[in-house]
């Protein structure tokens, strides 16, 4: 069968071992475009917030390239990503396509549901429950190998000695872990990949800005949406530290410990969960303001409810612990120069105010 | 001197006011509403709030401020469930704490937070907590919860009969078509706080009755009636007035109706999903259908011109068939 699944960040690799494992053809969406969106703009919602929007032009891609099931992943709310599964596939109906859409609802709320979706995608080809286990778990390495990557290219990238390096060796290390196969080469990919990047020549005695990147999962993850923040940042001197990866649960965080501390931080700004990312955005805050973080930018879609919420409060949090947030509203309409000039007015501010302290600091390129 | 508690006149008010107003009354309190939303109030509501808020959202934020110096108490409850399933969308859930950090200078709030897992027995509890928190014995608080329950229940009777909200709260004039042979049977879906709201609908329900439309809204569907509906979606939305928006949907499709139109708020989150699956769902039983966004630009003369239009093409179809 050939099975397709939504782009989200370098996702889609391990992705793609795991549909290619279980004998099926994976579809890889391409890397979303301007096309993408404008396919998605033209058939969604116009408030529908711009995951969506991206989700569904993706899947109109993979369809015109053969994709007869598409995997997502549901949600029991209050957010609206939870829903998206369902009104994607009236949508497509509407459209005349017959697609089968496997949306998987959290184990917990319907554990039977949810093996007898994984009995859908793997029982075709024969595949036993304890090979899938085996498939599932290699798989999982591999995503967190991609992200550890990540992790260590946001690191580097501030202090590399020639623009464009990091962004450049990251590209390779990627293709490397994609031709991983096994379990063990995949680590060693891994460890390669480490090397890789610790081999750029990086500046010395160097002090960079550091700022957190808080907000909702999608836009944080995909490059698309968020034009690139992070290699931006990067670039012009300024170390990232993005709360959410996908693997999240399995490391250990150096500045957060689980969602419970985030939650516990957030509780005297907001005590109640409204779904999303709205409590961890405003938690997050808080504890990356303990940690002597610069600042903090926080990425929504337009029309995200709970970010508006987090929006709203979190002014509050960023008087009180005297850290600077700049929210980024992102949407169709969003432009590249626009972000750019909003960035490098933010990165100068903390610059002043760092200054301002007396913390004897270079200034960044880039501005 | 009595004391007072202020009770801002949209997002819930249109459910629940009776309720909580005679509550408070037989607490022996004085139960002052916000007046009735005005250009004032909506540039109010606009200077506080967040400006990727939602009209309704920023429209309750300006009836806090009109309420602000007025009284002792602000009753800002933290509505998360009145069924057990479905909450509230999520601005509601954050409603409280938006406003303490939005607005300064506020009253003491009363945010009790409003989820009734298991039906009136939650509500009671609820009700004793608030009371007790204003040091009220339980006798009194029993006799005050009883009474509100009855104002409810009337409440509820008079809008299934067909008397809209804004004739019992705010004794808003509306000549109201009822013979239904005659007239264009329209169902006006979306929010009682949108759709009731004479300032935000610009006029949306007396402009219909001007154009001979007899109006049918969700808040004629008894809940055991929209609670039929429930299957009809794979799964339900997370919303509770979302869910009682698509279920009178699929209600109205089955009965004798020429149109449907849905009052959404722009940047609505939820009416995103909420106004596709209605499409959809009229698309297939080739029912006409509009959408009238509104937000605090929205003029009237142009909602008025839309609305002829579509009521033309309705009435055009009906003599055609």
């Amino acid at each position: 069968m050939k099975i397709s699944f939504p782009h989200m960040g370098t996702s889609h690799i391990a992705f793609k071992h795991l549909i290619e494992n279980l004998g099926h053809e994976a579809v890889v969406p391409p890397t979303p475009s301007k096309h993408t969106l404008s396919l998605g703009v033209q058939y969604a919602p116009e408030f529908a917030c711009i995951p969506f929007k991206i989700l569904l032009g993706s899947y109109l891609e993979v369809l015109e390239r053969g994709a007869e099931m598409i995997i997502s992943s549901g949600g029991v709310g209050p957010c609206r990503a939870g829903l998206y599964g369902m009104v994607h596939e009236k949508i497509l109906r509407d459209l005349g396509y017959d697609v089968e859409l496997l949306i998987f609802e959290p184990p917990l709320r319907g554990i039977v549901d949810f093996l007898k979706k994984i009995g859908r995608v793997i029982r075709p080809n024969g595949i036993g429950w304890g090979e899938f286990i085996k498939i599932f778990k290699t798989s999982w390495l591999k995503l967190v190998a991609l992200d550890e990557t990540e992790i260590l290219s946001h690191q580097i990238r501030p202090y590399e000695v020639n623009r464009g390096e990091t962004t450049r060796v990251f590209e390779e290390c990627l293709s490397l872990i994609d031709k991983a196969w096994t379990r063990e080469e995949i680590l060693e990919a891994k460890h390669e990949a480490e090397r890789k990047l610790r081999a750029i020549e990086q500046k010395q005695d160097y002090n960079p800005l550091r700022i957190g990147i808080i907000g909702e999962i999608y836009v944080v993850l995909e490059p698309f949406i968020n034009l690139d923040i992070e290699k931006t940042l990067g670039e012009m001197g300024v170390e990232t530290h993005r709360s959410i990866y996908l693997t999240d649960w399995t490391r250990d965080n150096t500045v957060f410990d689980g969602e419970k501390d985030i939650k516990k931080a957030a509780r005297p700004y907001l005590n109640q969960l409204i779904g999303g990312h709205g409590i961890n955005s405003i938690g997050e805050t808080v504890l990356y303001a303990k940690n002597g973080f610069d600042g903090v930018i926080q990425l929504a879609p337009f029309t995200c409810i709970p970010e508006i919420v987090a929006k709203s409060i979190l002014p509050q949090v960023s008087k009180k612990f005297d850290i600077p947030v700049m929210t980024i509203f992102l949407d169709e309409q969003t432009g590249k120069a626009g972000i750019q000039t909003r960035l490098e007015a933010f990165v100068d501010l903390l610059q002043q105010k760092r200054e301002k302290r007396g913390v004897d600091v270079e200034r960044v390129s880039g501005n | 001197m009595s004391r007072t508690i202020g009770i801002p006149a949209t997002l819930t008010y249109y459910s629940y006011f009776p309720f909580w107003q005679t509550f408070f009354t037989r607490l022996g309190y004085k139960v002052i509403a916000s007046p009735l939303s005005s250009k004032q109030i909506v540039d109010w509501g606009v200077k506080e709030t967040v400006n990727d808020a939602c009209i309704p959202i920023k429209l309750f934020h300006g009836h806090v401020v009109a309420l602000r110096d007025k009284v002792d108490y602000l009753f800002i409850p933290r509505m998360v469930s009145v069924d057990g399933k479905a909450t509230f969308c999520p601005k509601f859930l954050g409603l409280p704490d938006m406003i303490r950090a939005s607005i300064a200078g506020l009253p003491r709030l009363i945010d009790e937070r409003i989820e009734l897992k298991n039906g009136a027995r939650g509500l009671l509890k609820t009700c004793y907590k608030i009371g007790s928190n204003l040091k009220e014995t339980p006798a009194k608080i029993l006799r005050a919860y009883w009474a509100a329950c009855k104002a409810h229940w009337q409440y509820q009777k008079l809008l299934i009969q067909g008397v809209l909200p804004g004739e019992i709260l705010h004794q808003q004039e509306i000549v109201a078509v009822h013979d239904r042979r005659s007239a264009v049977n329209l169902a006006v879906l979306g929010y009682p706080y949108e759709v009731h709201d004479p300032f935000i609908s610009v006029n949306l329900l007396q402009h219909l009755a001007a154009m001979n439309v007899k109006v049918w809204t969700v808040e004629m569907v008894p809940t055991h009636v929209l609670a039929k509906f429930r299957h009809c979606l794979p799964k339900n939305l997370f919303w509770h007035y979302s869910n009682r928006v698509v279920w009178a949907c699929y209600y109205y499709l089955r009965q004798p109706i020429d149109g449907i139109i849905h009052v959404s708020a722009f940047g609505c989150g939820p009416d995103a999903m909420v106004d596709k699956l209605i499409e959809l769902e009229a698309k297939k039983h080739n029912m006409p259908f509009m959408t009238l966004t509104i937000d605090e630009h929205t003029g009237e003369a142009g909602a008025v011109t839309r609305l002829e239009a579509f009521i033309d093409m309705v009435m055009f179809r009906r003599e055609n068939r």
